[in-house]
């Protein structure tokens, strides 16, 4: 009556098979995490929370809320059409007398100053009169400064009053609030970030593109080659890449600099004269040469790696088909290389738009990548709202990329060396 | 490679060319690193060849930039530095990206593709984003120029390049070796070090010199987040060739093309051991 074949399956201390099993898998997957979990943590802490932050940063906007509590809330409900009443103007100045004891004045003039020059100079000269001024505020901070007396500046502060703003991110594609709130680019002399985004695109694409060129057929040799002298040529390829970057960087600049090898051998030999030497770093020519030979290894392996799993006696059946040599490669070898295409180009690229190093050196004015003015904004400018709304979009381009770039092939693809 | 007897010769030519092309790109790859060499060994002190260098008059060569280097103190203040860094972030990120290797690559591991992409995104997020982060983050929590902090960010960086090589050793490790270990008598302990241990040992030192090298070249994260005690030799060679280019800079230069030799020849001997090991190539 009973059949054996209908009764749970049970292990020997008679707890039935399947959750014996499954309790053993969920064992097993805890373990692994918590093998993985001290990694994950210190990531966590010591590099995505920095990130978090830096896209936090991005947006925070806190100067004007913290230091003009009073002036915020006294311009709450102001439309906009005529000057605020003399409440506003005695907010403002309670305000600047409580931001002048606590010190942190500074900080709003610069936060106003990015949206509206000759804010700085207006906030200090007003702090330095707050001493001496007495009701009624509206007349006495007109007088100090005509701005107190421009609509504009008191649309700016009731616009940037919010704890948020979007203003990085359109200082960052030059782009800014007009007065009346509505998004226009800023003028024609200040416009440099779009400018060098495209440039850092373009100029990537280009790199990649010379790297696939030269690429392609030192894969396809080292691919072919018998394993003995691949070997040994695969070093002339693995010591570039092992070698430090800034070495690297050094040595283009012995060589292309105009007092440099390469122009000394070019009039030696008499093909340029010695007051026509070439200049090829410091602008566009020495970056893409210089991040050229750094990045070429990194297009070379993928190739590489790809073109060693395709037999050759594909080829050769193609050919004793009758293909001639060109026909055969392109329709047989080369659609074959594309993943490696893909993961080469893929790769170079992202590598290549958030290189900072070697435009910087060999660069020039000409050659500078959006990079450099992440740097600039942070070292230089001290703007690092701006700097983190720059940092921000390229971060999300790379991590597209990126993106597109695991779906396709996959990290743990990636070899090294 | 060889050409087929029966080549025509059209397509002789096109080999020829094809190979000779292939020779130039090697040279553009190698020969920046070779040029150096010599002039790090001018007598003058100019980024180029000299007169009596290329007549190889023996008074147009000389060691004075190597000695410049290794007697001043800013260099070799900067070489410690390397060091201290370098050697604590490799072990810190050694550690930390052995031990999660193996539990990546246990069978269950759960969302293994999305963990493996967060632990390797450091090597893709472009040095200066993650040097203005940390620099962000680090000043906020006191971490920014203190030789702690740079430690800290350079295990970040090295992480990746732990994880990438241990998993894939031990993606070729033979489980059932555990096993066949196990039947000959062998206690877990002893089966760990005596079978486990040899076979992951090359993965795990040749991801520990990734991360080494990685710290020791790393320029970017440091000039946010190091104070001018924690100046590390790329530091210096940066400032060196912003501010005062002198072939100091290619003696340096010369001594890390060296290093990446020695680095490189470690990492192919580990390489066969490994495969020798594992029983893939022929001792």
């Amino acid at each position: 009556m009973s059949n054996s074949s209908s009764a749970p399956l049970t292990t020997a201390d008679g707890v039935p098979l399947r959750v014996s099993l499954r309790r053993a898998i969920r064992r097993s997957k805890l373990k692994a995490l918590l093998l993985v979990s001290p990694l994950l943590l210190f990531l966590g802490i010591a590099f995505v929370m920095p990130i978090v932050d830096m896209l936090w940063r991005s947006v925070d906007n806190p100067e004007v809320s913290s230091t003009l509590p009073r002036t915020v809330s006294a311009l709450d409900g102001w439309e906009g059409e005529a000057l605020p009443g003399e409440p506003v103007f005695a907010a403002l100045a309670e305000d600047l007398r409580e931001g002048q004891q606590a010190r942190n004045l500074g900080l709003l003039a610069s936060r106003l100053n990015y949206e509206k020059s000759g804010m700085r100079s207006t906030i200090t000269r007003t702090a330095r009169r707050l001493r001496t001024l007495e009701p009624p505020y509206r007349e006495a901070l007109i007088e100090i400064n005509d701005t107190w007396g421009e609509l504009d500046t008191w649309r700016l502060i009731q616009r940037e009053s919010s704890p948020y703003t979007l203003s990085y991110y359109l200082a960052a594609v030059d782009r800014q609030f007009s007065p009346q709130g509505e998004i226009v680019p800023v003028p024609e002399y200040l416009q440099i970030h779009a400018t060098l985004f495209w440039r850092t695109f373009w100029m990537s694409a280009v790199i990649t593109l010379a790297t696939l060129l030269l690429g392609y057929p030192v894969a396809f040799l080292l691919a072919n080659l018998p394993l003995r002298h691949s070997n040994l040529l695969m070093i002339l390829v693995l010591l570039p890449f092992w070698t430090s970057l800034l070495v690297r960087t050094t040595t283009w600049i012995a060589i292309l600099q105009s007092q440099g090898v390469l122009n000394d051998v070019m009039v030696a030999l008499g093909v340029i004269a010695d007051e026509a030497r070439w200049q090829m770093i410091h602008n566009k020519t020495g970056t893409i040469i210089a991040m050229t030979h750094i990045l070429l290894p990194f297009m070379i392996l993928p190739l590489y790696s790809v073109m060693k799993t395709i037999p050759p006696s594909y080829m050769h059946a193609a050919r004793s088909l009758g293909g001639r040599p060109f026909l055969c490669f392109r329709r047989v070898y080369f659609p074959l290389t594309i993943p490696g295409i893909a993961a080469g180009g893929i790769l170079v690229f992202i590598l290549s738009i958030g290189y900072y190093i070697t435009p910087a050196l060999v660069g020039g004015q000409s050659g500078r990548f959006i990079t450099n003015y992440i740097a600039y904004h942070m070292q230089t400018s001290l703007n690092w709202g701006l700097a983190a709304a720059i940092a921000s979009i390229l971060l999300f381009v790379v991590v597209v990329f990126y993106w597109i770039f695991n779906r396709l092939i996959g990290v743990d693809k990636v070899k090294l060396g | 490679m060889a050409l087929p007897s029966y080549a025509t010769t059209g397509e002789r030519i096109w080999h020829y060319v094809f190979l000779a092309s292939c020779g130039l790109i090697f040279l553009f790859l190698i020969g920046p690193l070779l040029v150096i060499i010599p002039l790090s060994f001018n007598a003058e002190p100019y980024f180029t060849f000299t007169e009596a260098m290329l007549t190889f008059d023996p008074a147009g060569y000389s060691l004075r930039w190597y000695e410049d280097f290794f007697t001043s103190k800013a260099w070799l203040n900067a070489i410690k530095n390397s060091f201290i860094v370098g050697i604590a972030s490799t072990l810190l990120a050694t550690v930390l990206g052995t031990i999660a290797a193996l539990g990546l690559s246990s069978r269950y591991m759960p969302a293994r593709g999305a963990i493996m992409a967060l632990l390797i995104s450091p090597m893709i997020v472009p040095l200066i984003i993650s040097a203005a982060a940390m620099f962000f983050f680090f000043s906020k929590i006191n971490l920014a120029q203190t030789y702690l902090g740079v430690i800290l960010a350079h295990t970040v960086l090295g992480i990746p390049f732990v994880v990438i090589t241990v998993t894939a050793t031990l993606s070729s490790f033979d489980t059932t070796l555990i096993r066949a270990a196990h039947s000959l008598g062998a206690n877990p302990t002893r089966t760990f070090f005596k079978v486990v241990l040899p076979l992951v040992t090359p993965g795990v030192v040749s991801g520990a010199l990734f991360a080494f090298i990685t710290s020791f070249d790393e320029v970017v994260v440091v000039l946010f987040i190091a104070g001018p005690e924690q100046r590390t030799m790329p530091i210096q060679m940066w400032s060196g060739i912003r501010e005062q280019i002198s072939p100091t800079i290619l003696a340096v230069a010369t001594l890390l093309v060296l290093l990446s030799m020695l680095l490189l020849a470690t990492l192919e001997l580990l390489r066969r051991r490994g495969e020798r090991l594992r029983g893939l190539s022929p001792g």
